[in-house]
């Protein structure tokens, strides 16, 4: 009889071991599921523009709106010089966005990006971002970001308009390692 | 009959309890820890209650009367928790501990010292939760769905000790659920076959291994907003790369199947009384299981009901609204075979069968508010209203709170050998059911014509519904008072029980003595076809 319990209880401790993992396991899974659904607007890491391949669709012009938020909290002022611009699908286009560290001491901020609608985040590419790293600014210290994006020419055909939503947190207290040692790798890829 | 007098004997000279506090702090007896569970989750359903009383006595009028908005946001989270955590899980891991052995013909459940150990934890955990209410800047705050990041990044420093504390009582749900499906698989007497045990031990079964699939899932959340506090993960912080809306997809797969571990033993509960008041057997036993089985199921995957209004792709809201819409199927099985058990029987009304007739018919409300709930296009207007508090308060008050005070009325004369008051019985009912319906029926009115939840203060429109709310929850809540009074008188004076106590009662616990003796079945009973179950 005991020796009947001592298994059944292995059994079911293996039962708990495993959802526990599991549990942990939803995260990556969950990212997994967001890059191939775009779901939450998730964008993607650098994407490598090929020059020679690309081509550009004259006939659709996709307008593409920049919103600049920066989270509760943060105190940097944050903006875009234009609300947006015009693009057609496979063209690769430039954008500068400006960063304002307002207070009295050094801070390091991080901006997150977001698409919507969702169908058209995958389809969304950035060959190059200052959202692929943080800054370090200084007290009163301003800075020019540059965005470099190509819309794919896959882009459904029912989107007419992407906003691009960038959240720009402070990561001060997260990120200073990153900033004290410049070999160290970006922590975050989006 | 005469194994059963020998035990007796033996009871009071050789094996009987120990004296003094030390009895029940050191029990290993299935029936000591049941009392224990029971009567804590007996205090934290005061504590739980005197919550909801604040929150009540707040909304009676609009304004702010009684209690600041910090301190209004602390009362709806530590209720939510001590009532669901506290109160009805411990509620019903107690009658599984008093219950489980005598109706399986087992002398005790199967590891006792886990068992010990798994109630013993529970004290302390909620000492260290409650105990944050008094430190400075508050006690958790953030709902008891403890949303980040307002439970991570815009926490009270004491949310350490919440998580903490949500460690414990899953470490001690995931002891006890491993006692219990060790008992039912190991322990049955020879002749319990699977299929001929009671509903209260197979919705138990399969609630215990929905507690093994989930506690952990809920221990690695709560460990992860842990590591996002103290260490700097970003598990749940946009800013390191995480996703706040993880944390909801994690916390509701814990959380859907949470809601059918606090009702499947309440199926299991009525499934018993009923066919005693009825006279008549159970009908559709077998599909009772298999329904209780599918329910099981697909818990697992309609999670995201809870969540229309994050942004899901259309594909995600039509597969968690249909697989939602698709457990009333096995639910509706259960409610008509219980209507049918009633069909034609020869009822009587004894408090247990009106706790159990009346779990029925408010049960069922609360299952239509919620298929109105998992229309995701509706949900929208539904999300976060009064009408989510009528919906899940009707499933658990009326629901899994009125069988646990239906197991007690039924099987207390079996626990202390004396009958309740059946007077002080129906009147603690009828106080119950009026002020339950008074208390949660005008929420849906005020959740539909868009009164938020978890707000101090409210729009004019909303103060007669809510006022009425109030009056009904002071009614309902001073109304278990009559049930303590009712319960105490029957342990000190009750007239004493009969073996069998009600005339149609079937199953092996009443073939036992009434008080039942400290050691069940020492040797295994004989198991009849008319008397595994009802």
């Amino acid at each position: 009889m005991q020796n009947n319990h001592t298994i059944t209880v292995l059994k079911l401790s293996l039962i708990v071991v495993g959802m526990f993992g599991f549990g942990f396991a939803m995260v990556p899974l969950y990212d997994l599921l967001c890059e191939v659904t775009g779901l939450g607007g998730k964008t993607g890491g650098a994407y490598a523009y090929d020059p020679v391949v690309a081509r550009i669709d004259k006939s659709r012009l996709i307008k593409v709106n920049f919103i600049t938020n920066t989270n509760a909290g943060m105190p940097w002022q944050f903006w875009s010089d234009k609300g947006g611009v015009r693009v057609h699908p496979g063209e690769l286009k430039d954008a500068k966005f400006y960063i304002k560290n307002t207070t009295e001491r050094r801070m390091i901020g991080q901006a997150v990006a977001s698409v919507v609608p969702f169908s058209a985040a995958e389809y969304f590419h950035k060959t190059e971002c200052f959202c692929f790293s943080s800054q370090m600014l200084e007290p009163g210290e301003q800075m020019e970001l540059r965005l470099r994006f190509i819309v794919d020419l896959k882009l459904p055909k029912n989107v007419q308009t992407i906003s691009l939503s960038y959240a720009l947190f402070d990561v001060t207290n997260f990120a200073a390692a990153e900033h004290a040692n410049p070999y160290l790798p970006n922590r975050t890829s989006t | 009959m005469s194994e059963v007098a020998v035990d007796r004997h033996l009871d009071h000279h050789d094996v009987g309890p120990a004296k003094g506090l030390t009895r029940w702090l050191f029990t290993t007896n299935h029936k000591d820890i049941g009392t224990l569970y029971l009567w804590f989750s007996f205090l934290m359903l005061l504590i739980g209650g005197g919550m909801a009383l604040v929150i009540r006595s707040e909304l009676f009028e609009p304004g702010l009367q009684f209690v600041d908005p910090a301190f209004f946001n602390q009362m709806t989270t530590n209720h939510g928790l001590i009532m669901v955590f506290g109160a009805i899980m411990p509620a019903f891991v107690g009658l599984a501990n008093w219950l489980l052995p005598m109706m399986l013909g087992a002398p005790d459940m199967a590891l006792p010292r886990m068992n010990n150990l798994s109630f013993w934890i529970l004290p302390f955990a909620f000492a260290m939760l409650l105990s944050t209410l008094f430190m400075e800047g508050g006690g958790p705050n953030f709902g008891w769905t403890f949303y980040a990041p307002l439970s991570t990044t815009y926490a009270p420093d004491s949310v350490t000790f919440f998580i903490f504390a949500i460690h414990l009582i899953g470490a001690s749900s995931i002891m006890g659920s491993i006692n219990i499906i060790a008992t039912i698989l190991n322990m049955r007497a020879p002749g319990m076959t699977l299929m001929k045990m009671p509903l209260f031990v197979w919705t138990w079964l399969i609630t215990a291994y929905l507690l093994l699939a989930v506690m952990p899932v809920l221990a690695g959340v709560v460990t992860m907003m842990l590591f996002d506090i103290h260490f700097e993960t970003s598990f749940f912080n946009a800013a390191g790369g995480g996703d706040p809306i993880l944390f909801q997809h994690i916390f509701w797969f814990f959380g859907h199947p949470e809601v059918y571990i606090m009702i499947l033993p309440a199926f299991g509960v009525v499934s018993q009384i009923i066919p005693t008041f009825a006279r008549k057997p159970l009908f559709g036993y077998d599909s009772m299981v298999y329904a209780t089985a599918s329910i099981a199921f697909l818990s697992f995957i309609v999670w995201a009901h809870h969540m229309f209004a994050v942004g899901m792709p259309l594909a995600g809201q039509l597969f968690f609204m249909y697989a939602t819409m698709l457990i009333s199927v096995p639910t509706g099985v259960k409610v008509f075979n219980w209507v049918s058990t009633m069909w034609r029987g020869s009822m009587s009304f004894e408090t247990p069968m009106l706790f159990s007739i009346a779990f029925v018919i408010l049960f069922t409300i609360g299952g239509f508010s919620g298929l109105m709930l998992a229309i995701a296009p509706a949900d929208y207007q539904y999300h976060d209203t009064y009408f989510v508090v009528a919906h899940f308060h009707y499933v658990l008050v009326p629901g899994a709170l009125f069988t646990i005070i239906a197991a007690v009325y039924y099987w207390l004369p079996k626990w202390c050998g004396r009958m309740y008051d059946e007077s002080l019985g129906k009147l603690h009912f009828w106080l119950s059911f009026i002020g339950v319906n008074v208390t949660f029926f005008p929420q849906h009115f005020s959740g539909l014509a868009g009164m938020p939840r978890r707000v101090p203060d409210y729009a004019l429109q909303f103060a007669d519904f809510n006022m009425v709310s109030s009056i009904g929850a002071f009614i309902f809540g001073f109304s278990q008072l009559v049930f303590l009074y009712t319960v105490i008188k029957a342990i000190r004076s009750g007239t004493p029980a009969t073996h069998r106590v009600w005339d149609s009662a079937h199953g092996l616990e009443w073939t036992l003595p009434s008080p039942a003796p400290y050691h069940s079945f020492t040797s295994p009973p004989n198991v009849t076809e008319a008397e595994a179950h009802s």
